[in-house]
């Protein structure tokens, strides 16, 4: 394997949680919820998704599990803020300390164990041949989940009545409402939606990116796969792209710090965030205020009577 | 079968004020559930994070101390939320606020000065701590970034330039490479207030942050306005209340209040700088705010909640074996469950059968 390939490899391992988490906050946030519980949703899933692949020896139970988990924390979101009405920015922030802590409890048994991260694709004969071989056919379950998410969220959100009911309910709640969309119901799936993207992102650290559970190990990732959402600017072909520069970002610092060329450890790995911080001020300079987020995002849906 | 959701009319004040304590009852019931799944008599835990503490006067001096981060921290998120903006990178602008705060402590190590480099220290930990807030206040208010995510960003840039810190250039050099600086002249630490125990004067600190932000709230046109601004927008334009001045205002007293808390709790009880001196207090303290219902008094009462159950969590490692990681997961069911039972007093729920019915039926206007 050639250097520019190997490096390919490496954005695209640093890219897929980022890009797992946010397609699926994409469609949260397009239907006019902003769950910011991702962090918690990835940290338990990375938990239990290892726990899981530990005791029943297999890493399909172990994803399961793992999305499972996501989702049934997505879904008490999902009854605190739509069927509740509860504020939705302080529940996200509830769901990701109560995530974070609930990863601590469940992974608790399993630190220092390790297991073999999950095999990349091999095919004969394709995944050998030079070049681009190893990039298109020799990647993971989780990389062609995403590539495939990325053509789905297209293809749902453009060119379906569904996809138009669900953006139509995130510009405007009310007028969805009283042309007899189902506002509260489609929000509840696409936060459901939303929690099972975000439980494959978390799988994804703990039985791929590494071989072991350890605490926190999701190090702000959700957060990241948050602004990226804003980056992309709500749109998913935008989100591919912003994944793979934070992935490039990711690269760049290992390789800075395998350089060593006498920069602080620190300072190269604030790198991510401070990319994140100025992908975010730059997007902004970019655009008129306001005219792509969804009209709804963050409000509770209360019927006009 | 469906919930739906209508604003009540009339809220009996007493509901509002009873709504935490439901709260709490209700995140207490869940909590026994997990300590039940985790093997262990929910009487007993209960015995030992809540009576426990309360026990002695050792424990009580510590649940004062774990309180006072906790209070000024809040004290400031309470504005923030207030005015509907959501900075979430307290724990950022704490540990910027200590870093700053402990130049002045360190360059003078060991010449014995008096207590005047406390109180400077204090104020430069307030003055770091509001710096640091001015990057997501300047990025919202002129460039309209999400203050959530720069702000949060910002938390983990704070603690790894802490982390270089007190590894590299400040490092304690006959500290036996532990990543620390060294410890602060006594004379720049902030006075014990009893002979036995650890209670330090940012207690009264805290209760003097307290009082001005009630009398700030209540009766400044400031106050006025932070409210306006959050509650009704529109109302608040039409008023001629700029957002822009109160972001910058908002911000401010979040970040110095923050940053004095950093500071306070190194030259409170820890006497020097290293990687460890939260203990995730800026996020707790979301917690407590929003326990506190936004206001100085009930932000009291929230805090000494989390701070007991914090000791109470560590205690319970200790005796039941139960992981500290629980009351994590407790605070953030508490609150879940003070949004929940937020959204029960605003709001009627009613149960509404899901045959298909024409939508919001046309009332005479």
């Amino acid at each position: 394997m050639d250097i520019s390939q190997s490096v390919i490899m490496t954005i695209m391992t640093a890219a897929t949680p980022l890009l797992l988490a946010a397609l699926g906050e994409l469609i949260v946030e397009r239907s006019g919820v902003l769950n910011l519980g991702l962090e918690g949703m990835m940290a338990t899933a990375a938990a239990c998704g290892f726990a899981m692949a530990i005791v029943s020896g297999s890493t399909t139970v172990g994803v399961l599990c793992a999305v499972l988990s996501a989702m049934a924390l997505a879904g008490l979101f999902g009854f605190v803020t739509l069927s509740l009405g509860a504020n939705q920015v302080a529940s996200g922030l509830a769901l990701t300390i109560f995530g974070l802590g609930l990863s601590g409890l469940i992974g608790a048994g399993f630190v220092g164990t390790s297991r073999p991260p999950l095999e990349p694709l091999f095919i004969e004969g394709l995944t050998d041949l030079p070049g681009f071989g190893k990039i298109i056919f020799g990647q993971d379950f989780f990389v062609y989940t995403s590539w495939i998410l990325i053509l789905a969220i297209l293809i749902f959100l453009h060119l379906t009545r569904a996809g138009l009911t669900l953006r139509c309910i995130g510009e405007n709640h009310h007028s969805a409402h009283a042309i007899g969309l189902p506002v509260l119901k489609t929000r509840f799936r696409a936060v459901l939606f939303g929690g099972a993207c975000a439980g494959l992102a978390g799988a994804y650290l703990s039985l791929v990116y590494t071989p072991f559970w350890s605490p926190g190990m999701t190090a702000g990732r959700g957060w990241i796969a948050l602004s990226l959402v804003v980056f992309a600017a709500w749109r998913a072909e935008r989100v591919l792209l912003g994944a793979l520069l934070f992935g490039g970002a990711t690269v760049l610092q290992l390789h800075a710090q395998a350089a060593s060329l006498g920069l602080p450890s620190q300072l190269l790995s604030a790198v991510p965030y401070l990319a994140t911080l100025i992908a975010l001020v730059f997007m902004s300079l970019g655009r008129k205020s306001g005219t792509v987020t969804p009209g709804s995002l963050g409000q509770p849906f209360v019927p006009e009577r | 079968m469906r919930l739906e959701l209508s604003p009540r009319q009339n809220v009996w004040p007493l509901f509002r004020l009873l709504s935490p304590i439901f709260a709490m009852a209700m995140a207490g019931l869940l909590a026994s559930l997990v300590i039940m799944i985790l093997g262990q008599s929910p009487q007993a835990a209960f015995d030992v994070y809540v009576l426990g503490p309360l026990d002695d006067s050792w424990a009580i001096q510590e649940i004062a101390i774990k309180m006072v981060p906790l209070v000024l921290i809040a004290t400031g998120l309470s504005f923030c939320f207030r005015a509907n903006l959501w900075n979430i990178g307290a724990e950022g602008q704490f540990t910027f606020g200590a870093i700053i705060g402990s130049i002045l402590p360190l360059l003078t190590q060991g010449m014995g000065f008096g207590p005047w480099v406390m109180v400077i220290a204090l104020l430069m930990g307030m003055l770091g701590g509001a710096l640091f807030s001015l990057i997501p206040a300047y990025l919202r208010a002129h460039l309209n970034v999400s203050e959530i995510l720069s702000s949060l960003m910002l938390v983990y840039v704070a603690q790894l330039l802490l982390d270089w810190l007190v590894r590299g250039p400040w490092r304690d050099p006959n500290g036996f490479n532990f990543p620390q600086t060294v410890n602060f002249d006594a004379g720049s630490l902030l006075p014990v207030l009893m002979d036995d125990g650890r209670l330090h004067a940012g207690v009264i600190l805290a209760g003097i942050v307290v009082l001005v932000s009630m009398i700030v709230l209540s009766l400044t046109l400031f106050g006025f306005r932070v409210k306006v601004i959050g509650s009704a927008p529109k109302a608040a334009g039409f008023a001629g209340f700029s957002s822009k001045e109160t972001i910058f205002a908002v911000f401010i007293i979040s970040g110095s209040l923050s940053g004095l808390a950093g500071i306070i709790e190194v030259l409170g009880h820890i006497g020097q700088l290293k990687p460890s001196i939260s203990t995730n207090a800026g996020f707790t303290a979301i917690t407590v705010a929003f326990l506190g219902r936004l206001t100085p008094i009930g932000i009291l009462f929230g805090a000494f909640i989390v701070a007991l159950t914090t000791i109470g969590g560590e205690n319970a490692q200790i005796m039941l074996k139960l992981p500290l990681d629980l009351t994590t997961c407790f605070q953030g069911l508490l609150l879940l469950c003070v949004l929940v039972s937020d959204s029960l007093t605003s709001y009627q729920i009613r149960f509404v059968s899901d045959k298909p019915s024409p939508t919001t039926p046309i009332e005479d206007a």
